[in-house]
């Protein structure tokens, strides 16, 4: 065993499907998830003979935009390049891709407290789907192709080996998809496939300064499953070291119904991608003005936006997380503290309640309702119920408190009757209390709650020590 | 209707079908009869399209009754078997094609569709454009019209017989380094390529990208121009395509040469392997040139001899990766009972592909593998920028460049299927243009031992009008219009 512990390098390769409505190179519409295979297709995607591509400027503008958010310096003269390989799920027998003179390069992303270096940003066409009668493709018996995902746009956003651990792999990915959400380049949602990271992992002795050899794992389609497929590659690696092997430069597949990385193809036997600029398309000369508008129009980065939500609310890192990873949030809080709601109050409600169910409200509703509650017009219970109701009927709080006749009661002399029906149904939660345990008069509030939803949860508590003592 | 009709020019057969002396039907007729006669002794044609050349001279002739005739109605045009035709099979003259009906229409002859042409056939061609005598062809060689022992150049070769023998009236080609200007001067006719960017290549089945244009063979040099300003323009499709006019092509095209001043590159007149029977109809062609008011100057390409060694690395290195789709997957032909899918790759490719394009899959493969990407390609790549410098200097002391197009006339058939390297040579004059992207024309300029010469004129970028008024200026001064084979 050894006396020095291990240092994580990760860098992350990640790519992301630009918000557009045709693919990259032909007028095809972009499918969803589960349509029919082969129903978004044309001669172009399909690769027919004799058919050119045409890049979609939505996907340059999308890439551009996502650029200029990670502080990426444009070159002016970018072009696509062709990457060659055969595979059936490849129609044309090479990849449009971008290789030694990419839309972007050198830039950042702050994530938590680390400056993670962005090698650049650049634009390819995605592969189509293979489907394997028989679980992979040397042991099927048939094989399907479906090219609906042919010729989507991809920005491959391609970071510096600057990360140190798998919670930081994963906080980049989250923070990544906080940025492309904000500047709308991405819906950028993994489940989807509209975002994939594909993390390359090596470990070194801490102190020492060369890399160890990495391994690169692909099929992850989720934060959760980028987080423990790391945790288990480190491990995997450290094993081997540490029992005197050596890593091998390789691909690992992620398997997660074994929870494991497995090997996928090694780069000992590395293909040949025979890299040679694109002849059917022209080198792009990009018109720096265009440029200049897009980074004016740029809105408030999230790392931006979460330094000014602490110096103006005060919020705790812990409300920060939550409301500044999400734009909508973000404007839902401030809408919401505008409209005269008490910040550290709107944030509780964000958190607790808006984003754990994805119900966002109206500012102005939410704010006369974070008020209702603060002023014991009615209980946290019955807040949470007018929520609900606000966002689905689209009417005010103030209205359906009316209509429901919602008003919390904090008469003593109602909550008395209540108080006393609970003491003499609940024997044995009267004697704990009795003998000392007090905070079992939580147990009994809650029974007169669930008698009458309006009582104020605060004098009802009162109202049974009173009974009791 | 007689075969008197096959001999006419555009202008003669509009102001015929016009005046209602004659229909586009008639028109057709009389090409097929021909066809029927010469076709096969010939062999021009790969397959004919009577469903479409019945539906475009029925539509020709109503539009001339009602008066609406387009630039091309009711014209005769011969298509390359490269240029995609919706419906009608089109197979680059390969096996691995074979069968191929493309859903769409290459816009270079759907523009041509639009002008009024009728379409009689496909023509044969060197298999996927690779070649200087259309032997390569998979289906079978073509023969010269003058002398049917002899190859009618390539790879274009069906095309640039067809018009000679007056089975067309028009026809498509694809130069990527002489393939319509090498068949053209070695069949007699008219044969233009255009300017890099000029036509669409949407619908051209690529040989190499970079390097492929389209253009057209004719009688004479004013149909060469209505058609290719016909063709010619912006298309959404190709994002090579240039957004200047397509009709520029003629501003000024009748002008003359008087004052012109025209670079003869002595790289070019002095080339290795140059016939002195072409030699001697070059400088009769200058001598005429002269006379008709030009200036004759010297000057200098002295890249020429690299240029071939680039082209052989650049054109197969394209070719490589534009000929990986041919899988026998989706299209054509399929090795349906191999064990697995790299089977089936390598024995459909195999199978699939002729000797030639397999040695250019594999040429370029080569050159752009790594650790010889530097060496070859890249190299390559540097000497089409000298050879382009070359061109900027020499256009800064003349107008247009004039040379012979081929170094020989028409050689015999199977005298060079044994010698690549003799066949490469065949491009040693034309490729310059491809490697540089500008236009020129090979008109015919005489006869050697009989055998047609062709004069070619290069022009500047875009200059496609300075080729063509030197081209004119050269058929009009000389008398030597493009004839009709008499093919026995």
């Amino acid at each position: 065993m050894s006396s020095r512990s291990w240092e994580v390098v990760i860098g992350m390769e990640v790519h992301v499907q630009p918000r557009t409505r045709s693919k990259m190179f032909c007028g095809c519409a972009i499918g969803e998830l589960g349509d029919a295979p082969n129903t978004h297709v044309c001669e172009v995607c399909l690769g027919l003979p004799g058919v050119l591509p045409v890049p979609n400027k939505a996907a340059v503008e999308a890439c551009l935009k996502t650029a200029l958010a990670l502080g990426c310096e444009i070159p002016r003269h970018t072009k696509f390049d062709r990457k060659n390989y055969m595979y059936p799920d490849l129609p044309k027998g090479y990849q449009i891709s971008q290789y030694d003179l990419p839309m972007s390069i050198n830039g950042r992303l702050d994530v938590g407290g680390r400056r993670v270096r962005i090698r650049r940003v650049h634009l390819e066409e995605d592969t189509g789907k293979l489907i394997h009668a028989g679980d992979k493709l040397h042991k099927a018996w048939e094989s399907y192709v479906d090219l609906n995902r042919a010729g989507v746009p991809l920005m491959e956003i391609v970071s510096e080996p600057d990360l140190r651990s798998a919670d930081e792999a994963r906080d980049y990915a989250v923070e990544l998809r906080t940025l492309l959400r904000t500047i709308g380049a991405s819906e950028a949602e993994m489940e989807k496939g509209q975002m994939r990271a594909e993390p390359n992992i090596s470990i070194r002795r801490e102190g020492t300064q060369e890399l160890g050899v990495k391994t690169e794992l692909k099929n992850i389609n989720s934060f959760r499953a980028l987080h423990r497929a790391i945790l288990y590659e480190v491990e995997r690696q450290k094993e081997v070291l540490e029992s005197g092997g050596a890593i091998v430069q390789e691909t690992r597949g992620w398997s997660e119904a074994e929870q494991r990385t497995f090997s996928q193809r090694s780069k000992e036997f590395a293909e040949d991608y025979r890299y040679f600029p694109e002849p059917d398309i022209p080198p792009l000369e990009l018109d720096r003005v265009w440029i200049e508008d897009l980074r004016r129009a740029l809105p408030e980065l999230p790392g931006t936006r979460r330094g000014r939500l602490v110096a103006e609310h005060g919020l705790p890192q812990s409300d920060i997380a939550v409301i500044g990873a999400d734009r909508e949030l973000a404007d839902l809080f401030e809408g919401a503290v505008a409209a005269g709601a008490p910040a550290k109050q709107v944030a509780n409600w964000i958190v607790g309640e808006v984003a754990p169910t994805g119900k966002v409200p109206s500012p102005q509703n939410l704010a006369e309702l974070v008020n209702l509650v603060k002023d014991g017009s009615i209980t946290r219970e019955q807040g949470r119920e007018v929520l609900m109701e606000s966002v689905e009927s689209g009417r005010t709080p103030a209205e359906i408190v009316a209509e429901h006749g919602h008003r919390q009661v904090s008469d003593e002399g109602e909550l008395r009757i209540i108080a006393a029906a609970v003491i003499d149904a609940n024997p044995k939660a009267v004697a704990d209390y009795r003998n000392g345990k007090k905070q079992v008069i939580n147990v009994l509030i809650r029974d007169v709650t669930s008698r009458m939803p309006q009582a104020n949860r605060q004098v009802a508590g009162e109202v049974l020590a009173k009974l009791l003592d | 209707m007689t075969d008197d009709l096959t001999l006419l020019t555009i202008k003669d057969a509009s102001r015929l079908l016009r005046l209602g002396s004659i229909s586009a039907a008639d028109l057709v007729t009389a090409h097929v009869q021909r066809i029927e006669r010469l076709d096969p002794k010939v062999k021009a044609y790969l397959r004919f399209t009577p469903e479409l050349w019945e539906k475009q001279a029925d539509e020709a002739d109503r539009k001339i009754r009602q008066g609406e005739a387009p630039p091309l109605c009711g014209i005769p045009l011969a298509v390359k078997d490269v240029l995609c035709v919706r419906g009608v099979e089109t197979t680059a003259g390969s096996q691995i094609l074979k069968g191929f009906k493309p859903p769409y229409t290459a816009t270079a002859v759907a523009r041509l569709f639009e002008a009024g042409a009728v379409m009689l056939g496909v023509t044969n061609c060197d298999e996927f454009a690779m070649g200087s005598s259309t032997e390569n062809s998979s289906y079978f060689p073509t023969r010269n019209p003058w002398d049917l022992d002899r190859v009618p150049g390539g790879s274009s070769g069906g095309s640039a017989a067809a018009v000679a023998a007056g089975m067309a009236m028009i026809a498509l080609g694809t130069d990527t380094g002489g393939s319509i200007r090498q068949p053209a001067a070695l069949c007699g006719v008219v044969g233009m390529k255009p300017t890099y960017g000029r036509v669409s290549r949407y619908g051209l089945i690529a040989f190499a990208s970079s390097l492929d244009q389209i253009g057209p063979f004719a009688r004479s040099v004013d149909d060469a121009a209505i058609t290719l300003s016909l063709m010619s323009g912006l298309d959404p499709l190709d994002a090579t395509s240039s957004d200047r006019a397509g009709m520029e092509v003629l501003n000024n095209f009748g002008a003359g040469v008087k004052g012109m001043r025209l670079g003869v590159p002595r790289e070019y007149y002095d080339v290795k392997g140059i016939e002195p029977g072409v030699k001697a109809a070059i400088d009769a062609a200058l001598f005429i040139l002269r006379q008709a008011g030009a200036e004759i100057v010297d000057v200098s390409l002295p890249h020429t001899d690299y240029g071939l060694a680039a082209y052989y690395i650049i054109a197969p290195a394209e070719c490589s990766s534009n000929l990986a789709r041919f899988d026998g997957v989706r299209y054509g032909m399929s090795e349906v009972d191999a064990a697995n899918i790299t089977e089936q790759y390598l024995e459909t490719r195999r199978k699939g592909f002729g000797a030639e394009v397999r040695r250019r899959v594999m040429l370029g493969t080569y050159a752009l593998s790594s650790g010889y990407y530097d060496a070859y390609y890249l190299k390559a790549q540097k000497v089409r920028t000298l050879i382009k410098r070359d061109f900027d200097e020499a256009f800064k002391k003349c107008d247009a460049i004039v040379s012979a197009t081929s170094p020989t006339v028409a050689f015999p058939i199977g005298s060079k299927t044994q010698d690549p390297l003799s066949m490469y040579l065949c491009d040693v004059l034309t490729l310059g243009g491809n490697l540089a992207g500008l236009p020129g024309i090979s008109v015919p300029c005489g006869t050697s031992d009989g055998l047609p010469v062709g004069l070619q004129v290069v022009g500047p970028q875009w200059g496609e009008n300075v080729v063509l008024r030197v081209a004119r200026a050269y058929e009009e001064a000389s008398e030597v219009q493009a004839q009709v084979a008499d093919v026995v």
